[in-house]
């Protein structure tokens, strides 16, 4: 370790835990629910301790019962859950308290962050209201004092004109506004322990570095520790202390923050970390990431058996017939649950090499220079405007949304150009834009050259053989009701292929991307996450198209699936010679796998480039921003790093600034003098290259490059 | 027009007939028809149907008397080997009477619900789905005929159709049913379309009437089969009071509705048999029609599982 500030840190918390008496201790946790298939055990032994100023990270992927567990200690199962073990605070025994009771520890001694801020405040009352009534429940505080310290708990949460905003109700608020007023009643009574489940998962990233900074702030005002519940690694890199792998209702590994990230011991955790993209990789060395095979097993009538075994690249005879304990490999060492950690302690087993690294075959197109590949795709100052109408009966124009304003683009062959921005940046619309194939509002799309604009119904529909969509949502975007084999021929039964020659394509297309031909007669729910998008793919890929846009195909799923998605991606891009448009609000996923990259803000491009320099040398203040809000999954290099925190939301695209439509959260704007401020006010910067760069353009009068990753 | 429509009794087709040419690749009706016949009550009810069908249109060759001859001799008399179901006050033969109503209430009942549930789930779905001015056209008529008092219209129009034959029954129900569940399937169609699969659909380039028939009626089907069963038992009994009105049915024809109505009077009495008989013809036709809608409804639904292998 090379940092002697971050072993300083280390060895607080380690000395705390080791002198402290634990405010929160869990013993042997276990929670039961009854189901008609059988009892599903959804947590099975977790213990842990959390000690004053502490922050424990429990990671896991959906399923892993996470968040049953930090329910149970708050007592919010429903009624059908079996719980046992001990939940103890400061000495006393939570479980089996009356509700009562319980009652007046929640919110007072323990204080939770929901994940959904919208579903978490009462639509129908004022912020402010609800702040106070979390106040005077536990408090005998007056009118005017619950009031006070209900202001100045909105500013110790950030929220800009505490008094204005006190009397708003939840829906004038943004998401991460939201989320601030979730925290800020969460330290109203001065908590001993704040429990905070996925509090980020719903924000944009330059948002939950915002949240994360609020929450630290709340934690050193309070002193409280936090129980932090997410499946994002990079998150608790940097925010925790000690970290708890779960893994079908079970930790599976625990210890310090560093421990777990640098000498990982169970063969899942070292999956979790290999399957995550990562910002900081460089482009010569991008490989492909290790994904773990397989889903997680049922938890009804769980054998004993490690329950990673299936999943397992190490598994031994021992695996199979009984579950591993939670021991250390060695003195001095973390525990896990896998048989096999004294041998990945010693070293018999290379812990990068747990996971076969699959092979993925380099695109024969690769070779060939980007300006002597065909243009596969081109946008031209693509326009998307919404009229805002007001009034009932004489409907009149009052505003305009600009969803899109102005962008331009190129896919050349075998590429892929990643459009990242933050959630109603107008990456969606674009890509409907393009899909609609259709002249738009201004500017042009060309598929292969050919406009979309001037093309008959016929050509319009050979068109669509090119140019296919995979969503978001891999469970939205299958119908329910129709076969999955039925779905991938869908495509090819409208281009008038014949029932006998479009079932030998679907077998084909389920065997491409990794499923079975006996699939085809299965509805869509019978499938998992990962398969389900593995389906779409199918379906996108039917009609040989040359272009396929990814509309945050990932996002939906699940880390170590994702890894899997992604790698089938790349190989079909290679294998096919498609050409990706890849929209994504997750920076790592697009640095893997893309080849350019274009950065969205309110409707316009405001950087471009090859993914290299746009990732090692971002020039725009934004896309600045938007890469150090990324955490790392790297606890050394996350504690070095500085983050560029913006200002604000992302204003509306119906109230656009003048100038440069970033200004007002820049910070650079805030440090140029009076001169150079009137030239981002009144002149709206163009889109130019970089002096020196063959491909990277930005829209900044004052482009700088900055490191940030 | 896409609805579960069960004509002749023969198998159920799923995706009915409508405006875009049925699926021609089977992938799916045959796996719905796999997962209707796991259902065993589905089954029943389709087979039972077909007895209906048979008894209806065969079971005349039972008796020798017709269902508007009256045997003088044995008036008001309990069910016989010679008149299975007894004699009404006129000496009419019940056996015959039931069988020949049947016939005619078979047909009413099952094509006014298919009329009606087809109607409402094609302007319904198309209201829907292209929105604009379609919408606004389709609601407004469908209001229009909410508005308007239907019996009051059927009595208007009744003395243009004295005297002509009674299939003008089907439309002329169907006409005044089909406005409420039109706009249920219009409000589920809404949602429907903003799902991600239709978009989908769309950019592959597959036709609205596809989509609709594909994507957007499957997955509205269960309000529309519920529809479809309730309103079969309801034709039958509307035709009936239609037929009281002086228009449609009327003597000497019968239909199952009439000879209800005719022997409802006699329920509670010692001639019992004149409406036990013909009813529970009736509760047996909507008992057969409803096993077969849930089957239909288990059978399209993944999520249900009732048509799943065990």
């Amino acid at each position: 370790m090379s940092h002697p500030n971050d072993e300083l840190l280390i060895t607080d918390a380690a000395g705390r835990a080791e002198t402290g008496v634990p405010l929160l201790s869990v013993r042997d946790l276990h929670v039961t629910f009854s189901s008609e298939a059988g009892d599903v055990r959804a947590v099975r032994g977790v213990s842990y301790d959390l000690h004053p100023g502490e922050v424990l990270g429990i990671v896991g992927e959906s399923g892993s019962g996470k968040s049953v567990s930090s329910m149970a200690v708050l007592g919010l199962l429903p009624d059908n859950a079996r719980v046992t073990g001990s939940v103890q605070l400061a000495g006393r025994e939570l479980l089996g308290l009356s509700d009562r009771a319980m009652s007046k520890v929640r919110g007072k001694d323990i204080a939770m962050v929901f994940q959904d801020p919208l579903s978490a405040l009462t639509p129908v009352f004022t912020v402010g209201d609800q702040i106070i009534e979390a106040l005077t429940v536990h408090q005998n505080l007056g009118k005017e004092a619950a009031r006070k310290r209900a202001l100045e708990l909105l500013d110790v949460v950030g929220i800009p004109d505490p008094q204005r905003r006190f009397k708003n109700f939840p829906h004038e608020f943004s998401g991460g506004m939201r989320q601030r007023v979730m925290i800020a009643m969460a330290i109203a009574n001065d908590p001993k322990v704040i429990l905070c489940d996925e509090p980020t998962t719903a924000l944009d990233v330059t948002i939950q570095a915002q949240i994360l900074e609020a929450l630290k702030n709340a934690q050193a005002l309070t002193g409280a520790a936090i129980l932090m519940i997410t499946h994002d690694l990079g998150v608790v890199a940097g925010f925790a202390d000690k970290v708890t792998v779960m893994y079908a209702g079970r930790p599976v590994e625990s210890g310090a923050v560093d421990e777990i990230y640098y000498r990982p011991r169970m063969p899942y955790t070292i999956g979790l970390l290999g399957s995550i993209p990562r910002l900081d990789e460089s482009s010569e060395q991008r490989r492909p990431l290790t994904p773990i095979e397989g889903t997680p097993p049922s938890m009804v009538g769980l054998p004993d058996a490690c329950p990673f075994v299936a999943r397992c690249p190490i598994a031994v005879e021992v695996c199979h017939s009984s579950e591993p304990e939670l021991l250390p490999a060695g003195p001095g060492s973390h525990p896990s649950a896998c048989h096999r950690r004294a041998d990945l302690a010693g070293g018999t087993i290379p812990v990068d090499g747990v996971f076969p690294v699959p092979k993925i075959p380099a695109a024969p197109l690769d070779a060939l220079p980007r300006a002597d590949r065909a243009t596969v795709l081109e946008v031209k100052g693509l326009h998307k405007h919404f009229p805002l109408m007001r009034g009932a009966v004489f409907k009149r124009r009052v505003g305009t949304v600009r969803a899109v304003d102005g962008i331009s683009f190129d896919i050349r062959e075998g590429e892929t150009l990643g459009l990242v921005g933050e959630s109603g940046c107008g990456k969606t619309t674009t890509l409907m834009e393009i899909l609609e194939l259709v002249a738009p509002q201004a500017g042009s799309v060309a598929v292969f050259g050919r406009e979309a604009a001037n093309l008959s119904g016929r050509e319009r529909m050979e068109m669509r053989k090119d140019i296919q969509v995979v969503f978001q949502d891999p469970m939205a975007s299958l119908d329910p009701r129709m076969p999955v084999g039925e779905a991938i021929a869908e495509p090819l039964r409208t281009h008038g292929w014949s029932a006998e020659k479009s079932r030998a394509r679907v077998e084909e297309l389920l065997k491409l991307v990794g499923l079975e031909p006996y699939h085809a007669e299965r509805f869509p729910r019978e499938f998992s996450g990962g398969q389900r998008q593995r389906i779409c793919v199918a379906r996108a890929l039917a009609l040989n198209p040359k272009v396929v846009i990814l509309d945050e195909p990932v996002s939906a799923l699940d880390v170590s699936i994702q890894a899997g998605v992604i790698n089938l991606l790349d190989e079909l891009r290679a294998k096919l010679g498609l050409s990706y448009l890849f929209v994504a609000h997750d920076l790592s996923v697009v640095r893997h796998i893309a080849d350019r990259v274009a950065v969205m803000y309110l409707g316009r491009i405001v950087e471009i480039g090859d993914v290299a320099s746009v990732f090692r040398a971002p020039s725009h203040p934004y896309t600045q921003a938007l890469l150090s809000a990324i955490p790392l999954p790297d606890p050394h290099k996350e504690r070095e790093r500085t983050r560029i925190l913006l200002p604000g939301d992302l204003p509306s695209p119906a109230n656009v600034p003048s100038g440069c439509r970033f200004r007002d959260r820049c910070f650079k704007y805030a440090s140029l003098n009076a001169a150079e401020q009137e030239k981002c006010r009144d002149e709206d910067p163009m889109i130019v290259a970089r002096p020196g760069r063959e491909d990277h353009a930005t829209a900044c009068h004052f482009a700088d490059a900055l490191e940030v990753v | 027009m896409s609805i579960p429509i069960i004509d002749s009794g023969q198998t159920p087709d799923v995706l009915g007939e409508g405006p875009a040419a049925p699926s021609v690749q089977g992938g799916r009706a045959r796996l719905v028809w796999r997962r209707f016949r796991r259902n065993r009550l589905a089954m029943v009810g389709l087979v039972g149907l077909v007895l209906l069908f048979v008894f209806a249109f065969a079971g005349g060759h039972l008796t020798h008397w017709g269902p508007a001859d009256n045997d003088f001799l044995n008036t008001q008399t309990g069910p016989s080997s010679d008149h299975f179901f007894g004699t009404d006050d006129a000496g009419h033969d019940m056996f015959a009477q039931t069988v020949s109503g049947m016939q005619k209430s078979l047909i009413i009942g099952l094509f006014v619900a298919a009329l009606s549930t087809g109607t409402a789930g094609l302007l319904g779905t198309a209201a829907a789905y292209f929105g604009g001015w379609w919408d606004r056209a389709i609601v407004w008529l469908t209001d229009l005929f909410l508005v308007v008092p239907s019996l009051l219209m059927l009595i208007i129009l009744s003395p243009y159709f004295q005297g002509s034959n009674w299939i003008i029954l089907i439309p002329m129900i169907a006409l005044f049913n089909w406005m409420i569940t039109s706009r249920v399937v219009r409000g589920m169609t809404l949602t429907v379309r903003e799902r991600e699969f239709v978009r989908a659909a769309r950019y592959m380039g597959v036709p609205s009437w596809t989509i609709i028939r594909r994507h957007i009626l499957p997955n509205i089907s269960s309000i529309l089969i519920v529809d479809f069963t309730l309103n079969v038992g309801a034709a039958i009994i509307t035709e009936s009071f239609l037929s009281f009105l002086g228009f449609g049915i009327r003597t000497p024809d019968v239909s199952l509705g009439t000879v209800i109505d005719d022997g409802s009077n006699f329920a509670s009495t010692d001639q019992w048999y004149l409406f036990v008989f013909p009813a529970s013809f009736l509760v047996l036709l909507i008992l057969c029609v409803n096993f077969m809608g849930d089957g239909l409804r288990d059978a399209l639904d993944p999520n249900s599982t009732g048509g799943s292998a065990r």
